[in-house]
Formats: C-alpha cells, structure tokens, sequence
C-alpha cells in the first residue's frame, strides 16, 4: 500500500506537524508519496525536515516536486535536491540553476561528524557579517556568537543522534507577528535516537514517575542533562540558551511527541514553551531564530 | 617556560574532538619539559572558541593541574589574546566547573576571571600589586589572621593562580614576561 502525504502549501515548522499527523501512523515499511507540488514556500526548518522525514523510513519515499518554477528553483539553490536524490525518488521536473541565493547562509548541508561542523562553522563566518550586522542591523558582536550557537547545535547531532542530519541557515522575512521585520533562522533536522533516548542510556539513569519526551527535553534544555557524567557536558545548549536570550531570539526544539521553546521577551513570537502529545518524529529538530533590530 | 600558539592547529576551535586533540597536544608538552612550569596559552590566532571546546582546551586543562589530591605538575598558565566572544565561553565552562584562571591583556594588565571569593580576589590584588608578598601582607590589607592569610594563599596556591617560592607568593601573570620556573 502506498499512501500520499500531502504537504502543505508553507511548510514550515507549525505546519511540518500537518505531515507528521500523516506519517506517524503508517508502518515504518508502508511506501509513503510526498505530495510537494503545491508548496509556495519552505523554510530552512522544512527543508531539514522533510529529508529527515525521508532517512527515518524503512522503504524509500517518493517525492513529487513542487510544480511552481520559482520554487523548485529556491530549493535547488538550497541544494534540497542534491540531498533529497539520495533519500527520495524523485518525480517531476527539477528546475536547476546556477544562480546564487543572497538570503542563504548556508545551503541545506550534511552533518555526520566533527570534521562537517568544522566545514560549517569556516563557511558560514564568510557569509555571517554582512547579513547579521549590515542586513539585520545587529550589532557586530553577534557573529561569532551567531557561529558557535550554530556549532553547538550541530554537535548535538554528532554527539547525541547516532546517525546524520543537516543544517541550513538563512535569512528571510518574518510575517508571523513581527509585520515584515527581517530573521535568521538556523535549522538542524536529525532522525537519530532524540532526547529521551539519549538521556536514557546515560549510567545509571532511574525512570521517573513522569518520564516523556517532555520531560527529557526540558531537563536537557532547560536544566543541562546530558547522558555523559562528565560534568561538563550540556553547557552547549545552555549556550545557545542565553545567546537567543541576548538577542531577543526563539529556540526551539522538537524531539519525539514534544517540543520545547525559549521564547522571546518581546513579543513577536506566541509559541507555548512545551508542547506535548504532538505525533511522533524520531530524532531532535531544532531552530533558532534572531530578529533584526529595529532602531 | 612554555608557549604555546593553539592555533597552530586549528583557526576555528570547535568540536570536542578538536578540543580533546589541542589539550592532549599541550599536556605532552608540559610533560616533557619538567614538573614545574609557567605556560602562556596564546588565543591571538584563534577566531572563535565554542563551549565544547573551551571546555576541552581550558577547563579540563585546568583540573589536570589545580586537583587537590593529586596535580599532575606543578603548571600555572596565563591565557593571552582572549577576546570577547571566547570570554562567553571561557567563563562558561570555569563557572561550570567552579575554577578560576588569569589572563593577560595587550597593556600587560592581568585579570582573574572565573569562580573566587571576594577575599580571594583581593588576596590575589595585593600579592599581584606587591609583585611578590607574604601571608602577613595580605593579613594587614585585608584584616585576615596570619594563619587565616597563609590558608588563603595556599588556596590560591592550589588553584594555580599564585605561584609559590618558599614562603612568598607571586600572582600569575603579574610580571611583564613569564617567568622561567625551572631551576
């Protein structure tokens, strides 16, 4: 049996929970079509997502690509389909192109091990100054801030996952809440062993009477749990904790059934800081978004 | 006396693996060259520094040396070129770890950054403002007993933040160049 996911026209990362409604309940081995050919619009979150979605199958899905020019295009220059060859059948007509995309600062790219997040970290701080200080009107000081939030949460894939993922970054507007101001956005999508597993395989680790991916997720997030029992591990997230909190940024991630945010103090986002009971997604996907200043 | 440029290995200090290589490379040199050393790390070259690997190349640097029971030399360090962002880090991981260190700056003034006392980081000033002071120095400045003041030193002493000659101390990092500790 084969069944068609249908993705929505925006996909982003509200709307990725559409697709998962769609997923979760098929067998792992049940062929599954993605239906991409309405999208308008993907952002770094959905892109990561969607491969991600792709390597936790146990039978390789087909993609239909999105029919709209401009938007195979824009996925292309995000080297979505250079990724999506590998872990898709693809179907339909890929619109390639040799243009560069301004708004990227980094394509959609492969984590698996240290060596990636050493290729990530060199390629992006050539790109990072001009669109956070000039573009976004951010203060100089974010760039290597910016840069080792980015390097932290790839390590979490390299770390924690078990298996690959990837990460994208770009800068887009925003017109959720905040009127069409400006954000960078990072992204990293992993199918891997998630929070909760990873936390469980710490040494000795006892079961609590509420245990969840909730839970697990907010002891890593927000209490710096890590399964390792060196004592200085689950600083990088704590990193990252209050670098979005020095810029008025939003972090959040989803592993599992749940999905954690650090919100913002202004009030340009209005996410809940835990949500749970959403459909299962194997692995952590996260995301990072810092606003432009507004003078 | 030992120098050491971390970024002769990498420009980017990231990745725990990174870190864990860099550390392992500056403790075998501090292994070959005798059991008391003063060592300047040297981040000038360095473009940025995460927490993984601050954690790596400073704080589980610093805990071979400043254990209680058992330092594997008798190694104190000042840390130079550090900027701002590797600071975020830096002092994250100390504060982690509850350890102190010094660091040198382009007019030679030296700073403790990290976890100490109030009066251990005044202890510190008059013994880095002296140049070289005794317990009684720091007792009379800051209204500490004798034996309460050389507790105090040997505290510091311990931390690797003063270095001891018999029964004076010198701050780390308060002389201009580094001292050559071998005999």
């Amino acid at each position: 049996m084969t069944t068609i996911i249908n993705v929505p026209h925006s996909l982003e990362d509200k709307s990725f929970e559409q697709v998962l409604d769609q997923v979760a309940p098929l067998p792992l081995d049940e062929k599954i079509i993605v239906d991409t050919r309405h999208a308008r619009w993907a952002s770094p979150y959905g892109l990561t997502a969607l491969l991600a979605l792709a390597q936790s199958r146990a039978e390789r899905p087909v993609l239909y690509v999105p029919e709209a020019e401009n938007v195979s295009s824009y996925w292309s220059r995000m080297d979505f389909f250079k990724h999506a060859a590998e872990l898709y059948e693809l179907q339909g007509r890929v619109k390639s192109t040799k243009a560069a995309e301004t708004s990227v600062l980094l394509e959609v790219t492969s984590i698996s091990k240290s060596d990636d997040v050493h290729d990530v970290v060199d390629k992006i701080q050539q790109r990072a100054q001009e669109a956070l200080v000039k573009n976004l009107n951010l203060d100089a000081k974010i760039t290597m801030r910016f840069t080792m939030a980015l390097s932290e949460v790839c390590q979490n894939i390299v770390e924690h996952a078990g298996r690959g993922g990837w990460v994208a970054v770009q800068t887009y507007t925003w017109r959720v809440r905040l009127g069409g101001r400006k954000v960078v956005v990072i992204a990293v999508a992993d199918p891997g062993i998630g929070f909760r597993q990873s936390l469980e395989s710490a040494p000795g680790f006892q079961r609590k009477d509420r245990w969840d991916d909730g839970q697990a997720l907010e002891e890593t997030v927000m209490r710096g749990a890590s399964r390792f029992r060196d004592p200085g591990r689950g600083q990088g997230l704590a990193g990252v904790r209050r670098f979005v909190g020095n810029w008025d940024g939003k972090l959040s991630i989803r592993s599992g059934t749940a999905r954690i945010a650090v919100l913002p103090k202004g009030d340009w986002d209005e996410d809940e800081p835990l949500v749970e009971d959403l459909s299962y997604f194997p692995g952590a996907q996260v995301q990072i978004t810092i606003p432009e200043r507004v003078t | 006396m030992l120098r050491k440029s971390v970024c002769e290995l990498y420009s980017n200090l990231v990745t725990r693996p990174t870190g864990a290589a860099v550390r392992c490379e500056i403790e075998q040199e501090l292994d070959r060259i005798g059991d008391r050393a003063l060592t300047v790390i040297d981040f000038s070259h360095v473009g940025l520094l995460d927490f993984s690997c601050a954690d790596e190349i400073v704080a589980k640097l610093l805990l071979q040396y400043v254990s209680i029971d058992a330092p594997r030399q008798e190694v104190y360090f000042v840390f130079r070129g550090i900027s701002e962002s590797h600071m975020d880090a830096i002092e994250a991981v100390l504060e982690r770890h509850q350890l102190a260190l010094v660091t040198q700056h382009a007019d030679g003034e030296s700073r403790l950054v990290g976890i100490v006392s109030v009066k251990e980081r005044k202890a510190w000033e008059i013994i880095s403002q002296l140049g070289s002071g005794v317990s009684a120095d720091v007792a009379d400045a800051i209204g500490l007993s004798p034996a309460d003041a050389e507790l105090m030193l040997d505290t510091l002493w311990r931390r690797r933040l003063v270095i001891r000659y018999d029964s004076a101390y010198v701050a780390v990092g308060s002389a201009a160049e580094p001292m050559r500790l071998d005999a």
